[in-house]
């Protein structure tokens, strides 16, 4: 009896033993760096492109519905076969997908270390350096935005060294205020980071709860951090600390401040009660039915604020500190990539040129969309499109555009999530928090060098 | 070879043709995928670059690491909501419903039954709003004088993972209750009367005759609930996401985070391994326990 699942072990361990090392099938050779660009598409012949992209809600499946049948009449010859799935299916199924054998051509992918940087480190990404000169494109994009989209060739600089990637919008995290509820405490928009914190106070006085701010999701909280951190440390600590470089510390007075700014805003009761236990969605739909003056949110917000609340809501960057420019968290939209998998690279390059040129923007912007670049140059018809358009210009150009902090490490959304729920809950003190995620950027930096 | 097993042999062979198919099947899509779990989680991989052999590096950290110790625990703590509660309950219910012949008892049955029925990740969402700030409970403490008690029970640091362990006691007591209800209705009538003959009341009835009864469908119940209580994902996924900070993180939750997320699928592997090796052990010991004594 006992004999014949010893041989079947022995069986299934010798297949174990003869399989090769996991990931050996995807090891190739680093794409070559020098290729000769072709940018006569007509002359490429039929051509195929697979995009799989993440642009699934109403507007940004317009743009690219539009945007993709002006590029398939202007080439006739190519033909595009979308793709589209949500962003985390997106991003749970693209590992698989891209080093697979049928990979598609062009992939929308994160801009952080767990995905994109691990594409680059593992040659699945082509460097868009070679079309860069052909098209422009280091003119189109500036460097504010250009580092989002930017890795060395081993995957391990983040914000420097070749070009992977070409974003279509821009997000920035702002204040969202109600109009209304400003008049009626008889507040003034805020002009200076003081100015708000002063709002803030008034509000609570008055008895209204000042924030609203749901945390079930652990990301949400980092963007609050983030706002207030970028008023109190200097961008370019911030900026090595996001992008997990070597040469900065969370453990400095500046971030410890920080973090005990957000634990004194809560002890205060700026925010809703039990904001661990509230999902975002909840949060700005409590925001929309008023009893709040602010919220805290990313631009992405704007279209679903807009439908609630009409013209009672308005957005701003966060207001500097008095003599500061102005600062905020903020990037682009996932980036449109090249795969190294791709059999028809130059089309898939003229496509990306295609849905990110100026026209591409003008698209983005009558489809409610906020594009990365030529901002100011927009017309949108709403007021608060007018309001982030104007907020994400401001910060891009002229004022710091700040990494999320979760791009430091690829656990630093964990890490850090965690560390501000609890941050937030009172069970971590500020010092404590700052050595959490300290912990967590040292141990990355260590080993990435 | 001897002579005794030639004259085995066809018979032999016959029995492997017959459970072949399902053998390569099984072998297929259950023991492949086991043996490649386990040779996965020997390597440091990221999903996309060449593997780095760490021999049994992922497993020291399972056992070290803070975080992934604590999610062993959580999962423990899952199974008193899982599995012991509704064993419990369960085990009152059915007897209640046995005895007292209630008329309509398909009707409490199914209802008792429903929450098995449904999605989990439906069952997620509906608790989410019930522990909401705004929602059912806080709305019934308050309406009983208890308003101070309320809170945002999934937020809560101390409440959130008996909150979501409780969601696991709705959904698994109406399981428990039905197999052990089949199991009751097996016991013969007269043996209930000579009992009472003999001067037992109620509780004694239940002690000596239905608890020893239902011994087989216990040790079903309880296999059943331990696994669910043990590879709960969907309900922290859609409920907490393992928060606030990791006090809900689960087994389960590491491996699709680390494996899906983070890109460290060696070390997600190793945690499925340790899962699967941890629940076939503890169903090992409840099947031992309730094979004892018949």
């Amino acid at each position: 009896m006992l004999r014949r699942p010893a041989v079947v072990t022995l069986a299934l361990l010798a297949v174990l033993l003869a399989a090769c090392t996991p990931g050996s099938e995807n090891v190739g050779a680093p794409p070559p760096a020098d290729r000769t660009v072709q940018t006569d598409i007509a002359a490429l012949g039929p051509v195929t492109l697979t995009v799989w992209d993440q642009e699934v809600r109403g507007g940004q499946n317009a743009q690219m519905e539009r945007l993709n049948a002006a590029f398939q009449q202007k080439h006739p010859n190519v033909k595009i076969d979308r793709v589209s799935r949500s962003f985390e299916d997106l991003g749970t199924t693209l590992r698989l997908a891209i080093s697979g054998n049928e990979a598609p051509d062009v992939v929308q992918s994160n801009n952080g270390r767990s995905d994109m940087g691990n594409f680059v480190a593992a040659n699945q990404l082509l460097s868009l350096e070679p079309w860069a000169k052909a098209y422009g494109w280091k003119e189109r994009y500036p460097a504010a935005v250009a580092q989002y989209v930017s890795y060395t060739p081993d995957g391990k600089t983040f914000g420097e060294g070749n070009l992977y990637g070409l974003p279509q919008v821009g997000e920035v995290v702002g204040i969202y205020y109600n109009q209304a509820e400003l008049t009626r405490l008889g507040i003034a928009v805020p002009k200076t980071w003081e100015d708000f914190e002063a709002a803030l106070a008034t509000a609570k006085a008055a008895g209204a709860t000042p924030m609203q701010l749901g945390n079930v999701e652990k990301w949400p909280a980092l963007h609050v951090l983030g706002m207030v951190q970028d008023q109190l440390v200097a961008p370019e600590q911030v900026t090595t600390l996001a992008f997990g470089r070597k040469g900065a510390a969370w453990t400095t007075p500046e971030n410890t401040q920080a973090a005990q700014k957000l634990a004194e805003w809560t002890r205060a009761g700026y925010f809703n009660e039990g904001v661990n236990g509230i999902d975002n969605d909840q949060a700005w739909q409590a925001f929309s039915r008023g009893g709040s003056p602010f919220l805290i949110g990313g631009t992405w917000l704007a279209a679903d604020l807009e439908a609630a609340m009409g013209p009672n809501v308005r957005f701003m960057a966060p207001p500097p500190r008095a003599g500061q420019p102005v600062s905020a968290t903020g990037g682009t939209g996932l980036p449109f990539t090249i795969t190294s998998g791709s059999d028809a690279p130059d089309a898939a390059a003229a496509y990306l040129d295609f849905i990110t040129n100026a026209d591409a923007m003008k698209v983005l912007t009558e489809t409610g969309n906020l594009p990365v670049v030529e901002t100011a140059a927009q017309q949108p018809a709403q007021q608060l499109s007018k309001d982030v358009f104007a907020a994400f210009s401001a910060v891009s150009d002229g004022g710091e555009l700040l990494p999320y902090l979760d791009y430091a490490t690829p656990t630093m959304g964990d890490t850090m999530g965690a560390a501000l729920q609890d941050l937030l809950a009172g069970v971590q003190t500020p010092e404590q928090f700052v050595a959490a995620v300290q912990a967590d950027y040292a141990a990355f930096v260590e080993k990435n060098g | 070879m001897g002579s005794g097993s030639r004259s085995l042999g066809p018979s032999r062979w016959t029995a492997l043709a017959y459970v072949l198919p399902a053998l390569v099947v099984y072998a297929a899509f259950l023991l492949y995928p086991l043996g490649r779990s386990v040779h996965l989680s020997l390597f440091d991989w990221d999903g996309l670059s060449l593997a780095t052999f760490v021999g049994l590096a992922n497993y020291v950290e399972v056992v070290t690491d803070e975080g992934l110790r604590a999610a062993f625990g959580h999962a423990l703590v899952l199974i008193v909501f899982f599995a012991g509660l509704p064993t419990v309950i369960g085990l009152a219910v059915a007897a209640v419903l046995n005895r007292a012949k209630v008329r309509g008892l398909p009707f409490f049955r199914t209802v008792v039954f429903l929450p098995q029925v449904l999605a989990m990740v439906v069952v997620g969402v509906a608790w989410r709003r019930i522990y909401a700030p705004d929602g059912s409970v806080n709305a019934v403490l308050s309406a009983v004088g208890l308003g101070d008690l309320g809170r945002a029970w999934l937020g809560d640091t101390v409440l959130a993972l008996p909150a979501v362990g409780v969601i696991g006691t709705w959904v698994q007591t109406g399981l428990v209750t039905v197999l052990l209800l089949a199991g009751m209705s097996r016991v013969p009538g007269d043996l209930y009367e000579a009992a009472r003959l003999d001067g037992a009341g109620a509780v004694r009835e239940f002690f000596s005759i239905t608890l020893p009864a239902v011994r087989g469908e216990l040790a079903v119940a309880l296999t059943l609930t331990v696994i669910a209580a043990l590879k709960t994902f969907d309900l922290v996924y859609i409920t907490t996401g393992g928060g606030p900070g990791n006090r809900t993180s689960v087994p389960a939750f590491e491996v699709y985070n680390r494996a899906f997320r983070l890109g460290e699928v060696g070390s997600a592997a190793a945690v499925g391994v340790t899962l699967t090796i941890v629940i076939f052990v503890i169903n090992l010991a409840v099947a031992r326990v309730g094979r004892q004594r018949t």
